[in-house]
């Protein structure tokens, strides 16, 4: 009985947290009209999770790259397809890798950093002051950060796929001796706008506001001491590396089916 | 003063993303390829069109000029009717011109590819080609090498 009553408790915390969640999703996005006005305060978002995170994004990418172009390249040149390399490695990073990878190292880099500083805002009651001073921090501290990352988010991803592309450029032509004209024609009629890039965009930006969500929700509802911060921060990585992954599959088997 | 690098750190940001974004939709996909949507159809009918699907390249002397746009059954005839869009620069394709489909490699994608004939008169948009030669089907080959073998094997000991 015991049991079966902490299954349920277990349960019922989990659907009041989700939708507690929603709630300050839906409130924080009541706060974006304002922001039109106060651009600043996004500005200065994009900078501490887009900027910031610019370094980790170019050298993971171009590895990336290099990588799927020589691990590619091995498997294809059995079947002498090797001048397809261009199209596998496209496909790989436009479509999957470019948006996953960023999103995971955004998470890790990015949101962990966000909660930390929200639940730190939370310990030390900076966020109930302001609500004192009838500032709301929901409009004045959440909504910039999430739209700060929502906009970073496919950029980075954007340029994690570009910078992958090129390093497999490298590799592939510069280093396996690929032929330079293959590599980009056989890439070009096989990758399509909207098909590939389009949704790629499109994943990238669920991703963004998946990820900045539960590290918001995460820093504003935490326990407000020095153990719930580093708990907190903990789940936000987890939870959005796992929403990462299993929206990844949801969106691919939308998109990519047919 | 720290405001403004950091405006600036972002901008530059913003303007990679961009970048980075115009670089993927110019230089990987097919947008730099893809002049202008416009262009003029011609139809095609083949009594098999094999692994042929639309967006399929359409070649002359292995120079892409267009794309398939459709492809449907005729219920009539029971043959594959495909109606390709070819670039507006190309066209002074002779009337007599014949449409083939062939295949990119052992295992690659398949294509149209049009021969051009020695006509003087042009095809227009709405045209069809009349001569067409349908996809090689690999297994219809193998049969009929079989089929050959078996023949001949007969013949030998036949009356």
């Amino acid at each position: 009985m015991d049991l079966l009553q902490q299954l349920g408790q277990v349960g019922l915390q989990a659907f009041q947290r989700l939708g507690r969640g929603s709630l300050f999703f839906f409130q924080v996005l009541l706060g974006f009209p304002e922001l039109i006005r106060r651009f600043h305060l996004v500005v200065v978002q994009m900078w501490s999770v887009g900027v910031r995170s610019l370094l980790l994004i170019v050298v993971a990418g171009t590895f990336v790259g290099m990588v799927l172009s020589l691990q590619g390249y091995n498997t294809l040149v059995d079947f002498g397809a090797e001048e397809s390399l261009g199209v596998l490695v496209a496909l790989s990073l436009v479509r999957e890798l470019g948006p996953v990878v960023s999103a995971l190292l955004f998470a890790g880099r990015a949101g962990s950093a966000l909660t930390a500083e929200i639940g730190l805002m939370k310990a030390t009651e900076q966020l109930a002051g302001m609500e004192m001073m009838a500032v709301d921090p929901l409009r004045r501290i959440v909504a910039p950060r999430l739209l700060g990352g929502i906009l970073a988010m496919p950029l980075l991803a954007a340029l994690f796929s570009a910078l992958g592309v090129i390093g497999g450029f490298f590799v592939g032509v510069g280093l396996l001796g690929v032929d330079d004209g293959a590599f980009w024609s056989q890439m070009q009629t096989k990758v399509d706008l909207s098909d590939d890039i389009l949704n790629g965009v499109i994943k990238s930006v669920v991703f963004g506001v998946a990820v900045t969500w539960i590290a918001v929700f995460e820093g504003y509802d935490t326990v407000p001491t020095s153990e719930g911060v580093s708990r907190a921060t903990t789940r936000t990585v987890v939870h959005s590396s796992l929403a990462v992954l299993g929206l990844d599959f949801v969106l691919t088997a939308l998109m990519f089916n047919g | 003063m720290h405001n403004r690098t950091l405006e600036i750190g972002v901008g530059i940001f913003v303007a990679l993303g961009l970048a980075a974004l115009l670089m993927l939709a110019m230089k990987v996909s097919n947008l730099g390829a893809l002049t202008a949507d416009g262009g003029y159809e011609l139809q095609a009918r083949f009594d098999n069109i094999g692994g042929l699907k639309v967006r399929s390249p359409v070649t002359m002397a292995g120079v892409r000029i267009g794309r398939v746009a459709e492809i449907s059954f005729d219920n009539e005839t029971y043959e594959a009717v495909a109606r390709m869009t070819i670039e507006p620069q190309y066209n002074r394709l002779p009337k007599d011109t014949s449409a083939s489909i062939f295949t990119a490699g052992l295992l690659g994608e398949q294509y149209v590819g049009l021969e051009p004939g020695g006509e003087e008169a042009f095809l227009e948009a709405g045209d069809e080609i009349r001569m067409t030669q349908s996809a090689v089907v690999l297994e219809q080959i193998i049969g009929q090498f079989l089929y050959s073998k078996a023949s001949e094997g007969d013949g030998g000991k036949g009356p």
